[in-house]
Protein backbone atom coordinates (compact mmCIF):
# COMPACT_ATOMS: atom_id res chain seq x y z
CA UNK A 1 0.00 0.00 0.00
CA UNK A 2 1.64 3.40 -0.78
CA UNK A 3 0.74 6.12 1.59
CA UNK A 4 1.47 9.48 0.52
CA UNK A 5 5.13 10.09 1.42
CA UNK A 6 7.74 12.60 -0.01
CA UNK A 7 9.09 9.24 -2.06
CA UNK A 8 6.21 8.47 -3.73
CA UNK A 9 5.66 11.76 -4.89
CA UNK A 10 8.98 12.38 -6.47
CA UNK A 11 8.45 9.28 -7.96
CA UNK A 12 5.86 9.65 -9.42
CA UNK A 13 6.61 13.48 -10.56
CA UNK A 14 9.72 11.62 -12.71
CA UNK A 15 7.30 9.25 -14.33
CA UNK A 16 5.44 12.03 -15.37
CA UNK A 17 8.48 14.12 -16.85
CA UNK A 18 9.87 11.34 -18.29
CA UNK A 19 6.44 9.98 -20.25
CA UNK A 20 6.11 13.86 -21.29
CA UNK A 21 9.39 14.02 -22.73
CA UNK A 22 9.06 10.79 -24.53
CA UNK A 23 5.46 11.78 -26.13
CA UNK A 24 7.40 15.38 -27.67
CA UNK A 25 10.15 12.85 -29.00
CA UNK A 26 12.80 14.20 -26.86
CA UNK A 27 13.34 11.97 -24.03
CA UNK A 28 16.48 11.22 -25.24
CA UNK A 29 18.02 14.83 -25.39
CA UNK A 30 16.54 15.83 -22.29
CA UNK A 31 16.68 12.57 -20.24
CA UNK A 32 20.06 13.78 -18.55
CA UNK A 33 18.81 17.17 -17.84
CA UNK A 34 15.73 15.95 -15.73
CA UNK A 35 17.87 15.18 -12.41
CA UNK A 36 19.15 19.21 -12.67
CA UNK A 37 15.86 20.32 -13.45
CA UNK A 38 14.51 18.90 -10.15
CA UNK A 39 17.38 19.63 -8.35
CA UNK A 40 18.79 23.05 -9.65
CA UNK A 41 21.16 24.70 -7.93
CA UNK A 42 20.79 26.56 -4.59
CA UNK A 43 17.31 24.39 -4.07
CA UNK A 44 17.09 22.68 -1.18
CA UNK A 45 17.86 19.56 -0.81
CA UNK A 46 16.26 15.83 0.26
CA UNK A 47 19.62 14.19 1.27
CA UNK A 48 22.87 15.74 2.12
CA UNK A 49 23.17 17.71 -0.71
CA UNK A 50 21.75 18.71 -4.18
CA UNK A 51 24.70 16.36 -5.83
CA UNK A 52 23.63 13.30 -4.04
CA UNK A 53 19.85 14.08 -5.08
CA UNK A 54 20.92 14.44 -8.45
CA UNK A 55 22.64 11.13 -8.45
CA UNK A 56 19.89 9.27 -6.94
CA UNK A 57 17.56 10.88 -9.07
CA UNK A 58 19.96 9.29 -12.03
CA UNK A 59 19.58 5.51 -10.81
CA UNK A 60 16.03 6.36 -10.64
CA UNK A 61 15.64 7.26 -13.95
CA UNK A 62 17.73 4.00 -14.74
CA UNK A 63 15.06 1.94 -13.18
CA UNK A 64 12.37 3.74 -14.87
CA UNK A 65 14.26 2.99 -18.32
CA UNK A 66 13.91 -0.75 -17.10
CA UNK A 67 17.64 -1.05 -16.19
CA UNK A 68 18.74 -2.85 -13.00
CA UNK A 69 21.28 -0.14 -11.29
CA UNK A 70 23.63 -3.09 -10.51
CA UNK A 71 24.38 -3.45 -13.99
CA UNK A 72 26.44 -0.36 -13.92
CA UNK A 73 29.81 -0.80 -15.19
CA UNK A 74 30.78 3.00 -16.18
CA UNK A 75 29.76 5.63 -13.48
CA UNK A 76 29.81 8.44 -16.44
CA UNK A 77 27.85 6.60 -18.55
CA UNK A 78 24.77 9.13 -19.67
CA UNK A 79 21.15 8.50 -19.52
CA UNK A 80 21.13 9.30 -23.17
CA UNK A 81 22.80 6.05 -23.68
CA UNK A 82 20.73 3.83 -21.18
CA UNK A 83 18.25 5.27 -23.25
CA UNK A 84 19.43 3.85 -26.57
CA UNK A 85 19.84 0.22 -24.49
CA UNK A 86 16.14 0.15 -23.28
CA UNK A 87 15.16 1.04 -27.48
CA UNK A 88 17.00 -1.88 -28.30
CA UNK A 89 15.79 -4.58 -25.99
CA UNK A 90 13.13 -6.97 -26.94
CA UNK A 91 12.35 -8.33 -23.54
CA UNK A 92 12.22 -6.91 -20.21
CA UNK A 93 14.60 -7.94 -17.26
CA UNK A 94 13.02 -10.77 -15.36
CA UNK A 95 14.84 -9.58 -12.09
CA UNK A 96 12.77 -7.04 -10.92
CA UNK A 97 14.19 -5.36 -7.74
CA UNK A 98 17.11 -3.73 -6.88
CA UNK A 99 18.57 -1.76 -3.93
CA UNK A 100 19.58 1.53 -4.52
CA UNK A 101 23.11 1.55 -2.70
CA UNK A 102 23.62 5.22 -3.13
CA UNK A 103 19.50 5.74 -1.63
CA UNK A 104 20.12 2.92 1.50
CA UNK A 105 20.85 4.94 4.90
CA UNK A 106 22.52 1.61 5.86
CA UNK A 107 20.24 1.49 9.04
CA UNK A 108 22.25 0.33 11.96
CA UNK A 109 21.61 -3.59 12.49
CA UNK A 110 21.65 -3.54 15.94
CA UNK A 111 18.21 -3.46 16.87
CA UNK A 112 17.88 -2.25 20.48
CA UNK A 113 18.59 1.05 21.03
CA UNK A 114 18.28 3.32 24.58
CA UNK A 115 17.15 6.47 24.38
CA UNK A 116 17.17 9.44 26.43
CA UNK A 117 14.43 8.89 28.44
CA UNK A 118 16.85 6.69 30.43
CA UNK A 119 17.36 8.57 34.00
CA UNK A 120 20.13 5.92 34.98
CA UNK A 121 17.44 4.61 37.91
CA UNK A 122 18.66 2.90 41.00
CA UNK A 123 17.00 -0.45 40.38
CA UNK A 124 18.65 -0.86 37.01
CA UNK A 125 16.96 -4.12 35.71
CA UNK A 126 18.05 -3.68 32.16
CA UNK A 127 21.71 -3.96 33.68
CA UNK A 128 20.09 -7.51 35.93
CA UNK A 129 18.32 -8.95 33.44
CA UNK A 130 20.11 -9.20 29.92
CA UNK A 131 21.67 -12.85 29.70
CA UNK A 132 24.95 -11.44 28.26
CA UNK A 133 25.99 -8.70 30.31
CA UNK A 134 25.63 -6.54 27.39
CA UNK A 135 24.47 -3.64 29.29
CA UNK A 136 26.13 -0.84 31.89
CA UNK A 137 25.38 2.36 33.16
CA UNK A 138 27.80 5.25 32.02
CA UNK A 139 27.62 9.13 33.34
CA UNK A 140 23.63 8.16 33.87
CA UNK A 141 22.85 6.39 31.07
CA UNK A 142 22.75 2.62 30.23
CA UNK A 143 24.50 1.66 27.32
CA UNK A 144 24.50 -1.36 25.14
CA UNK A 145 27.99 -2.91 24.13
CA UNK A 146 26.96 -4.24 20.22
CA UNK A 147 29.52 -6.66 20.61
CA UNK A 148 27.69 -8.41 23.20
CA UNK A 149 24.35 -7.61 22.33
CA UNK A 150 21.94 -10.72 20.76
CA UNK A 151 18.95 -8.70 19.84
CA UNK A 152 16.76 -10.81 22.53
CA UNK A 153 15.18 -7.44 23.73
CA UNK A 154 14.58 -8.40 27.24
CA UNK A 155 15.60 -5.03 28.22
CA UNK A 156 12.94 -3.38 26.51
CA UNK A 157 10.68 -5.53 28.37
CA UNK A 158 11.87 -4.28 32.09
CA UNK A 159 12.58 -0.96 31.63
CA UNK A 160 10.09 0.85 33.59
CA UNK A 161 10.51 4.12 31.28
CA UNK A 162 10.16 2.20 28.39
CA UNK A 163 13.38 4.02 27.20
CA UNK A 164 15.20 1.43 25.20
CA UNK A 165 13.39 0.88 22.13
CA UNK A 166 13.38 -1.59 19.19
CA UNK A 167 14.74 -0.08 15.80
CA UNK A 168 14.32 -2.57 13.14
CA UNK A 169 15.59 -1.87 9.37
CA UNK A 170 12.41 -1.30 7.60
CA UNK A 171 13.11 -3.44 4.64
CA UNK A 172 14.41 -6.80 6.62
CA UNK A 173 11.25 -6.30 8.43
CA UNK A 174 8.60 -5.83 6.03
CA UNK A 175 10.12 -8.58 3.97
CA UNK A 176 8.45 -11.69 4.42
CA UNK A 177 11.12 -14.16 3.78
CA UNK A 178 14.24 -12.73 5.06
CA UNK A 179 15.67 -12.29 1.18
CA UNK A 180 17.19 -8.51 1.64
CA UNK A 181 20.05 -8.77 4.27
CA UNK A 182 23.16 -6.99 4.53
CA UNK A 183 26.62 -7.95 2.98
CA UNK A 184 29.04 -8.41 5.93
CA UNK A 185 31.61 -7.89 3.31
CA UNK A 186 30.98 -4.73 1.78
CA UNK A 187 28.39 -3.43 4.60
CA UNK A 188 25.73 -2.85 1.81
CA UNK A 189 22.00 -4.21 1.33
CA UNK A 190 21.42 -6.65 -1.36
CA UNK A 191 18.53 -9.21 -2.40
CA UNK A 192 18.53 -12.60 -2.80
CA UNK A 193 16.58 -13.08 -6.31
CA UNK A 194 16.74 -17.40 -4.83
CA UNK A 195 14.78 -16.30 -2.04
CA UNK A 196 12.90 -13.48 -3.39
CA UNK A 197 9.44 -13.29 -4.36
CA UNK A 198 9.24 -10.05 -5.87
CA UNK A 199 6.27 -8.70 -3.38
CA UNK A 200 7.47 -5.28 -3.25
CA UNK A 201 6.75 -5.11 0.29
CA UNK A 202 10.62 -3.73 0.88
CA UNK A 203 9.91 -1.34 -1.82
CA UNK A 204 7.08 0.04 0.13
CA UNK A 205 8.98 0.03 3.60
CA UNK A 206 12.04 1.37 2.58
CA UNK A 207 11.27 5.29 3.96
CA UNK A 208 14.86 6.35 2.03
CA UNK A 209 12.94 5.32 -1.12
CA UNK A 210 16.26 2.89 -1.91
CA UNK A 211 14.55 0.18 -3.60
CA UNK A 212 13.85 0.25 -7.08
CA UNK A 213 11.49 -1.84 -9.31
CA UNK A 214 12.82 -1.79 -13.08
CA UNK A 215 9.90 -0.10 -15.07
CA UNK A 216 8.32 -1.55 -18.74
CA UNK A 217 7.05 1.78 -19.35
CA UNK A 218 9.54 2.42 -22.39
CA UNK A 219 8.65 -0.63 -24.14
CA UNK A 220 5.16 -0.37 -23.53
CA UNK A 221 5.00 3.26 -25.05
CA UNK A 222 7.57 2.17 -27.98
CA UNK A 223 4.66 0.01 -28.93
CA UNK A 224 2.12 2.25 -29.03
CA UNK A 225 3.88 4.49 -30.81
CA UNK A 226 4.54 1.66 -33.35
CA UNK A 227 0.90 1.66 -34.09
CA UNK A 228 0.88 -1.94 -32.45
CA UNK A 229 -2.78 -3.75 -31.28
CA UNK A 230 -1.36 -2.25 -27.20
CA UNK A 231 -3.99 -4.49 -25.67
CA UNK A 232 -4.77 -2.87 -21.63
CA UNK A 233 -5.44 -5.75 -19.37
CA UNK A 234 -6.60 -3.95 -16.46
CA UNK A 235 -6.54 -5.60 -12.86
CA UNK A 236 -9.81 -5.71 -10.59
CA UNK A 237 -8.56 -3.36 -8.08
CA UNK A 238 -8.56 -0.66 -10.79
CA UNK A 239 -12.04 0.52 -9.53
CA UNK A 240 -11.30 3.11 -7.00
CA UNK A 241 -7.66 3.91 -8.37
CA UNK A 242 -9.30 6.71 -10.25
CA UNK A 243 -12.17 9.40 -9.59
CA UNK A 244 -14.11 8.06 -12.80
CA UNK A 245 -16.42 4.96 -13.70
CA UNK A 246 -14.89 1.69 -15.20
CA UNK A 247 -16.36 3.12 -18.64
CA UNK A 248 -14.81 6.43 -18.61
CA UNK A 249 -11.34 4.45 -17.31
CA UNK A 250 -11.26 2.36 -20.79
CA UNK A 251 -11.83 5.95 -22.45
CA UNK A 252 -9.03 7.05 -20.88
CA UNK A 253 -6.87 4.16 -22.10
CA UNK A 254 -7.85 4.66 -25.69
CA UNK A 255 -6.78 8.27 -25.31
CA UNK A 256 -3.88 7.20 -24.68
CA UNK A 257 -2.74 5.36 -27.04
CA UNK A 258 -4.61 1.80 -26.30
CA UNK A 259 -6.31 -0.57 -28.19
CA UNK A 260 -8.93 -1.24 -26.07
CA UNK A 261 -9.65 -1.87 -22.60
CA UNK A 262 -10.37 -5.67 -21.20
CA UNK A 263 -11.23 -6.71 -17.91
CA UNK A 264 -8.89 -9.09 -16.13
CA UNK A 265 -12.01 -9.73 -14.08
CA UNK A 266 -13.13 -11.65 -17.40
CA UNK A 267 -10.01 -13.89 -16.56
CA UNK A 268 -11.24 -14.04 -12.99
CA UNK A 269 -14.41 -15.51 -13.64
CA UNK A 270 -12.58 -18.68 -15.51
CA UNK A 271 -10.21 -18.32 -12.83
CA UNK A 272 -13.35 -19.47 -10.10
CA UNK A 273 -15.02 -21.46 -12.43
CA UNK A 274 -11.81 -23.68 -12.78
CA UNK A 275 -11.19 -23.54 -8.86
CA UNK A 276 -14.57 -24.85 -7.85
CA UNK A 277 -13.92 -27.80 -10.39
CA UNK A 278 -10.42 -28.30 -9.00
CA UNK A 279 -11.46 -27.79 -5.17
CA UNK A 280 -14.60 -30.44 -5.90
CA UNK A 281 -12.54 -32.99 -7.76
CA UNK A 282 -10.02 -32.84 -4.43
CA UNK A 283 -12.71 -33.19 -1.72
CA UNK A 284 -14.01 -36.00 -3.60
CA UNK A 285 -10.51 -37.59 -4.31
CA UNK A 286 -9.91 -37.80 -0.17
CA UNK A 287 -8.38 -34.09 -0.71
CA UNK A 288 -7.57 -31.76 2.32
CA UNK A 289 -6.64 -28.79 1.46
CA UNK A 290 -7.06 -26.30 -1.76
CA UNK A 291 -5.19 -23.30 -1.71
CA UNK A 292 -5.72 -20.21 -4.38
CA UNK A 293 -3.26 -19.61 -6.84
CA UNK A 294 -3.87 -15.97 -7.96
CA UNK A 295 -1.24 -14.16 -6.13
CA UNK A 296 1.65 -14.50 -7.68
CA UNK A 297 4.05 -13.05 -4.68
CA UNK A 298 2.40 -16.36 -2.76
CA UNK A 299 2.89 -19.06 -5.23
CA UNK A 300 6.38 -17.74 -5.58
CA UNK A 301 6.26 -17.63 -1.56
CA UNK A 302 5.50 -21.19 -1.91
CA UNK A 303 7.95 -22.54 -4.79
CA UNK A 304 10.88 -21.01 -2.53
CA UNK A 305 9.81 -21.37 0.65
CA UNK A 306 7.00 -24.03 1.72
CA UNK A 307 7.40 -26.43 -1.09
CA UNK A 308 5.58 -29.00 0.97
CA UNK A 309 2.29 -26.39 -0.02
CA UNK A 310 2.79 -26.96 -3.75
CA UNK A 311 0.44 -29.94 -3.99
CA UNK A 312 -2.33 -28.16 -2.24
CA UNK A 313 -2.46 -24.97 -4.53
CA UNK A 314 -4.98 -24.70 -7.09
CA UNK A 315 -4.02 -26.16 -10.75
CA UNK A 316 -6.21 -23.13 -12.05
CA UNK A 317 -4.26 -20.35 -14.21
CA UNK A 318 -4.44 -16.87 -12.57
CA UNK A 319 -7.16 -14.41 -14.02
CA UNK A 320 -4.18 -12.76 -16.01
CA UNK A 321 -2.83 -15.42 -17.47
CA UNK A 322 -7.36 -16.96 -18.44
CA UNK A 323 -7.34 -12.78 -20.06
CA UNK A 324 -4.21 -12.86 -21.87
CA UNK A 325 -4.72 -16.39 -23.70
CA UNK A 326 -8.60 -14.87 -24.70
CA UNK A 327 -6.94 -11.36 -25.90
CA UNK A 328 -4.44 -13.67 -27.87
CA UNK A 329 -7.28 -16.07 -29.28
CA UNK A 330 -9.47 -13.04 -30.33
CA UNK A 331 -6.18 -10.95 -31.84
CA UNK A 332 -2.63 -12.94 -31.90
CA UNK A 333 -0.97 -9.40 -33.02
CA UNK A 334 -2.08 -7.85 -30.02
CA UNK A 335 0.55 -6.50 -27.61
CA UNK A 336 -1.53 -7.54 -23.99
CA UNK A 337 -0.05 -4.99 -21.02
CA UNK A 338 -1.66 -5.97 -17.33
CA UNK A 339 -1.79 -3.07 -15.65
CA UNK A 340 -2.09 -3.36 -11.92
CA UNK A 341 -1.34 -2.56 -8.62
CA UNK A 342 1.28 -5.58 -8.40
CA UNK A 343 5.19 -6.14 -8.37
CA UNK A 344 5.11 -10.00 -8.57
CA UNK A 345 3.16 -9.34 -11.66
CA UNK A 346 6.59 -8.58 -13.67
CA UNK A 347 7.66 -12.00 -12.80
CA UNK A 348 4.32 -13.91 -13.48
CA UNK A 349 4.27 -11.91 -16.87
CA UNK A 350 8.14 -12.59 -17.51
CA UNK A 351 6.92 -16.39 -17.50
CA UNK A 352 3.99 -16.28 -19.50
CA UNK A 353 3.96 -16.08 -22.96
CA UNK A 354 0.57 -14.42 -23.46
CA UNK A 355 1.40 -11.42 -21.39
CA UNK A 356 3.84 -8.87 -22.80
CA UNK A 357 4.45 -6.35 -20.23
CA UNK A 358 3.13 -4.91 -16.98
CA UNK A 359 2.48 -1.26 -16.14
CA UNK A 360 1.56 -0.61 -12.33
CA UNK A 361 -1.60 1.99 -11.38
CA UNK A 362 1.18 4.33 -10.44
CA UNK A 363 3.11 4.39 -13.86
CA UNK A 364 -0.83 4.59 -15.49
CA UNK A 365 -1.42 7.35 -13.63
CA UNK A 366 1.54 9.17 -14.06
CA UNK A 367 1.06 8.64 -18.35
CA UNK A 368 -2.44 9.80 -17.91
CA UNK A 369 -1.08 12.80 -16.09
CA UNK A 370 1.60 13.63 -18.72
CA UNK A 371 -0.66 12.95 -21.77
CA UNK A 372 -3.69 15.48 -19.39
CA UNK A 373 -6.09 12.96 -19.39
CA UNK A 374 -8.17 13.39 -16.86
CA UNK A 375 -10.16 9.71 -16.04
CA UNK A 376 -13.65 11.84 -14.61
CA UNK A 377 -14.15 13.95 -17.76
CA UNK A 378 -13.65 11.68 -20.09
CA UNK A 379 -17.33 10.28 -21.58
CA UNK A 380 -18.41 6.42 -20.48
CA UNK A 381 -17.62 4.29 -23.42
CA UNK A 382 -19.64 0.73 -23.45
CA UNK A 383 -17.69 -2.12 -22.15
CA UNK A 384 -17.00 -5.06 -24.53
CA UNK A 385 -17.31 -7.84 -22.14
CA UNK A 386 -20.14 -8.27 -19.58
CA UNK A 387 -18.29 -9.56 -16.26
CA UNK A 388 -19.76 -10.81 -13.36
CA UNK A 389 -19.78 -8.88 -10.24
CA UNK A 390 -18.24 -11.28 -8.16
CA UNK A 391 -14.79 -11.70 -10.61
CA UNK A 392 -14.67 -7.57 -9.73
CA UNK A 393 -14.01 -8.57 -6.38
CA UNK A 394 -11.25 -10.51 -6.82
CA UNK A 395 -9.62 -7.64 -5.64
CA UNK A 396 -9.82 -7.54 -1.72
CA UNK A 397 -9.10 -9.67 0.96
CA UNK A 398 -12.02 -12.81 0.67
CA UNK A 399 -13.13 -11.47 -2.70
CA UNK A 400 -11.95 -14.95 -4.17
CA UNK A 401 -13.00 -17.17 -1.12
CA UNK A 402 -16.41 -14.84 -2.25
CA UNK A 403 -16.20 -15.87 -5.66
CA UNK A 404 -16.07 -19.53 -4.89
CA UNK A 405 -18.94 -19.77 -2.68
CA UNK A 406 -21.11 -17.78 -5.47
CA UNK A 407 -19.99 -20.32 -8.19
CA UNK A 408 -20.69 -23.20 -5.80
CA UNK A 409 -23.96 -22.00 -5.26
CA UNK A 410 -24.78 -22.38 -9.09
CA UNK A 411 -24.09 -25.79 -8.91
CA UNK A 412 -26.16 -26.83 -6.26
CA UNK A 413 -28.22 -28.72 -5.66
CA UNK A 414 -27.43 -30.47 -9.35
CA UNK A 415 -24.33 -31.72 -8.07
CA UNK A 416 -23.36 -32.73 -4.57
CA UNK A 417 -20.81 -29.94 -3.07
CA UNK A 418 -18.47 -30.39 -0.64
CA UNK A 419 -18.98 -28.24 1.89
CA UNK A 420 -16.20 -25.20 1.90
CA UNK A 421 -14.40 -24.75 5.47
CA UNK A 422 -12.65 -21.49 3.93
CA UNK A 423 -10.19 -19.60 6.30
CA UNK A 424 -8.10 -16.67 4.86
CA UNK A 425 -4.48 -15.25 5.33
CA UNK A 426 -4.34 -11.25 4.52
CA UNK A 427 -1.05 -10.25 4.03
CA UNK A 428 2.20 -12.37 3.95
CA UNK A 429 4.56 -11.49 7.02
CA UNK A 430 6.87 -13.63 8.36
CA UNK A 431 3.72 -15.16 11.07
CA UNK A 432 1.69 -15.91 7.64
CA UNK A 433 4.69 -17.87 6.23
CA UNK A 434 5.09 -19.92 9.26
CA UNK A 435 1.72 -20.57 9.76
CA UNK A 436 1.64 -21.92 5.92
CA UNK A 437 4.20 -24.36 6.66
CA UNK A 438 1.20 -25.58 9.73
CA UNK A 439 -1.42 -25.54 6.86
CA UNK A 440 0.98 -27.82 4.79
CA UNK A 441 1.25 -30.35 7.43
CA UNK A 442 -2.35 -30.15 8.25
CA UNK A 443 -2.00 -28.89 11.56
CA UNK A 444 -4.53 -25.92 11.04
CA UNK A 445 -8.50 -26.41 10.41
CA UNK A 446 -10.42 -25.69 6.97
CA UNK A 447 -10.43 -27.35 3.67
CA UNK A 448 -9.94 -24.12 1.37
CA UNK A 449 -7.18 -21.33 2.11
CA UNK A 450 -7.03 -18.26 0.03
CA UNK A 451 -3.89 -16.42 0.64
CA UNK A 452 -2.90 -12.80 -0.52
CA UNK A 453 0.01 -11.21 -0.19
CA UNK A 454 -0.84 -7.79 0.54
CA UNK A 455 -2.85 -6.93 3.40
CA UNK A 456 -6.53 -5.74 2.04
CA UNK A 457 -5.78 -7.69 -1.29
CA UNK A 458 -4.86 -6.55 -4.57
CA UNK A 459 -5.96 -3.01 -3.55
CA UNK A 460 -3.79 -2.87 -0.83
CA UNK A 461 -0.43 -3.61 -3.70
CA UNK A 462 2.90 -1.53 -3.78
CA UNK A 463 2.20 -0.17 -6.96
CA UNK A 464 -1.76 1.23 -5.77
CA UNK A 465 -2.75 5.09 -6.22
CA UNK A 466 -5.85 5.10 -4.47
CA UNK A 467 -6.34 5.31 -0.89
CA UNK A 468 -6.85 1.39 0.36
CA UNK A 469 -10.26 2.05 2.28
CA UNK A 470 -12.17 4.18 -0.13
CA UNK A 471 -10.62 1.38 -3.00
CA UNK A 472 -12.10 -1.95 -0.93
CA UNK A 473 -15.45 -0.05 -0.77
CA UNK A 474 -15.35 0.90 -4.42
CA UNK A 475 -14.44 -2.51 -5.06
CA UNK A 476 -17.11 -4.42 -2.95
CA UNK A 477 -19.87 -2.21 -4.45
CA UNK A 478 -19.19 -2.77 -7.83
CA UNK A 479 -18.75 -6.76 -7.15
CA UNK A 480 -22.24 -6.52 -5.63
CA UNK A 481 -23.94 -4.82 -8.17
CA UNK A 482 -26.46 -6.48 -10.40
CA UNK A 483 -25.61 -7.72 -13.63
CA UNK A 484 -26.65 -5.66 -16.14
CA UNK B 1 -21.20 31.62 11.48
CA UNK B 2 -20.69 30.11 7.83
CA UNK B 3 -18.04 27.27 7.09
CA UNK B 4 -15.19 27.21 5.41
CA UNK B 5 -15.10 25.54 1.91
CA UNK B 6 -12.35 22.93 1.48
CA UNK B 7 -12.41 21.84 -2.22
CA UNK B 8 -10.30 18.55 -3.12
CA UNK B 9 -9.16 18.25 -6.97
CA UNK B 10 -9.48 14.69 -7.64
CA UNK B 11 -8.33 15.38 -11.20
CA UNK B 12 -5.97 12.53 -12.33
CA UNK B 13 -3.35 14.14 -11.71
CA UNK B 14 -3.61 15.40 -8.63
CA UNK B 15 -5.06 11.91 -7.34
CA UNK B 16 -1.86 10.66 -8.54
CA UNK B 17 0.50 13.19 -6.75
CA UNK B 18 -1.56 12.91 -3.48
CA UNK B 19 -5.13 13.91 -3.97
CA UNK B 20 -6.74 9.87 -3.19
CA UNK B 21 -5.18 10.35 0.42
CA UNK B 22 -6.15 13.69 1.14
CA UNK B 23 -9.58 12.47 0.36
CA UNK B 24 -9.44 11.16 4.17
CA UNK B 25 -9.21 15.16 5.39
CA UNK B 26 -12.03 15.09 7.36
CA UNK B 27 -10.73 11.98 9.96
CA UNK B 28 -7.47 14.85 10.05
CA UNK B 29 -9.13 17.57 11.10
CA UNK B 30 -8.13 18.90 14.77
CA UNK B 31 -11.33 18.56 16.61
CA UNK B 32 -11.98 22.34 17.11
CA UNK B 33 -12.38 23.02 13.42
CA UNK B 34 -14.47 19.98 12.78
CA UNK B 35 -17.51 21.68 12.17
CA UNK B 36 -16.60 24.74 11.16
CA UNK B 37 -15.51 23.38 7.62
CA UNK B 38 -16.97 21.63 4.46
CA UNK B 39 -14.74 19.42 2.39
CA UNK B 40 -16.16 18.59 -1.17
CA UNK B 41 -14.24 16.63 -3.88
CA UNK B 42 -13.64 18.79 -7.71
CA UNK B 43 -13.56 17.70 -10.86
CA UNK B 44 -10.24 18.43 -12.69
CA UNK B 45 -9.79 22.24 -11.67
CA UNK B 46 -7.72 22.57 -14.34
CA UNK B 47 -4.65 24.18 -12.57
CA UNK B 48 -1.93 21.37 -13.23
CA UNK B 49 -1.54 23.17 -16.65
CA UNK B 50 -1.26 26.38 -15.61
CA UNK B 51 2.64 26.57 -14.54
CA UNK B 52 1.84 30.05 -12.46
CA UNK B 53 0.14 27.43 -9.97
CA UNK B 54 2.51 25.63 -8.76
CA UNK B 55 2.77 21.57 -8.29
CA UNK B 56 -0.39 19.09 -7.64
CA UNK B 57 -2.12 17.98 -5.45
CA UNK B 58 -4.46 21.04 -5.59
CA UNK B 59 -7.24 22.27 -3.33
CA UNK B 60 -9.27 25.40 -2.65
CA UNK B 61 -10.14 27.32 0.77
CA UNK B 62 -12.82 29.44 0.20
CA UNK B 63 -12.01 29.72 -3.55
CA UNK B 64 -8.22 30.29 -2.50
CA UNK B 65 -6.14 28.25 -4.79
CA UNK B 66 -3.23 25.61 -2.34
CA UNK B 67 -0.60 23.75 -4.73
CA UNK B 68 1.37 20.88 -2.91
CA UNK B 69 -1.30 20.69 -0.75
CA UNK B 70 -0.77 18.52 2.13
CA UNK B 71 -3.02 18.06 5.24
CA UNK B 72 -0.94 20.08 7.31
CA UNK B 73 -0.54 22.89 4.52
CA UNK B 74 -4.88 22.71 4.55
CA UNK B 75 -4.96 22.81 8.13
CA UNK B 76 -3.55 26.32 7.99
CA UNK B 77 -4.98 27.87 5.16
CA UNK B 78 -8.32 26.89 7.26
CA UNK B 79 -7.18 28.97 10.28
CA UNK B 80 -6.26 32.18 8.11
CA UNK B 81 -9.82 32.09 6.75
CA UNK B 82 -11.66 32.08 10.02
Amino acid sequence: MATANDANKVRRGLLIKLIKEYRKGTLRETIDRIPYQMRPKNDESSRCCIYKDRAVLKYRLMAMLGIGVETETDESKPLSEYYDDAEKREKPDSDILSVLDVACSHCITSRYLVTNACRGCFARPCTFNCPKNAIKVIDGQARIDYNLCIDCGKCTQVCPFHAIIRVPVPCEEACPVNAIRRDEKTDRQYIDFEACTSCGKCMTACPFGAILERSQIIDILNAIKAGKDVVAMVAPAIVGQFAGSLGQIASALKKAGFAKMVEVALGAEMTTEHEVKDFIDRMNDDGTLMTTSCCPAYVETVKRHVPEMLPFVSGAKTPMQYTAETVKQETPNAITVFIGPCVAKRKEASEDNNTDYVMTFEELGAMFAAYEIDVAGEPAIKLEHDVKGYARGFATSCGVSAAILEEMKKLHPEMDIPELKGNFINGLDKKAVKQLKLYAQGKLPGNFLEVMACEGGCVGGPCAIGQVRLATQAVKKLAEEPPK
Amino acid sequence: MSKVHVKICVGTTCFVMGASELQDLEKFLPDDLKDKVEISGAACLGLCRDENYGEAPFVTVDGEPLSNATVNAIVDKIREKL
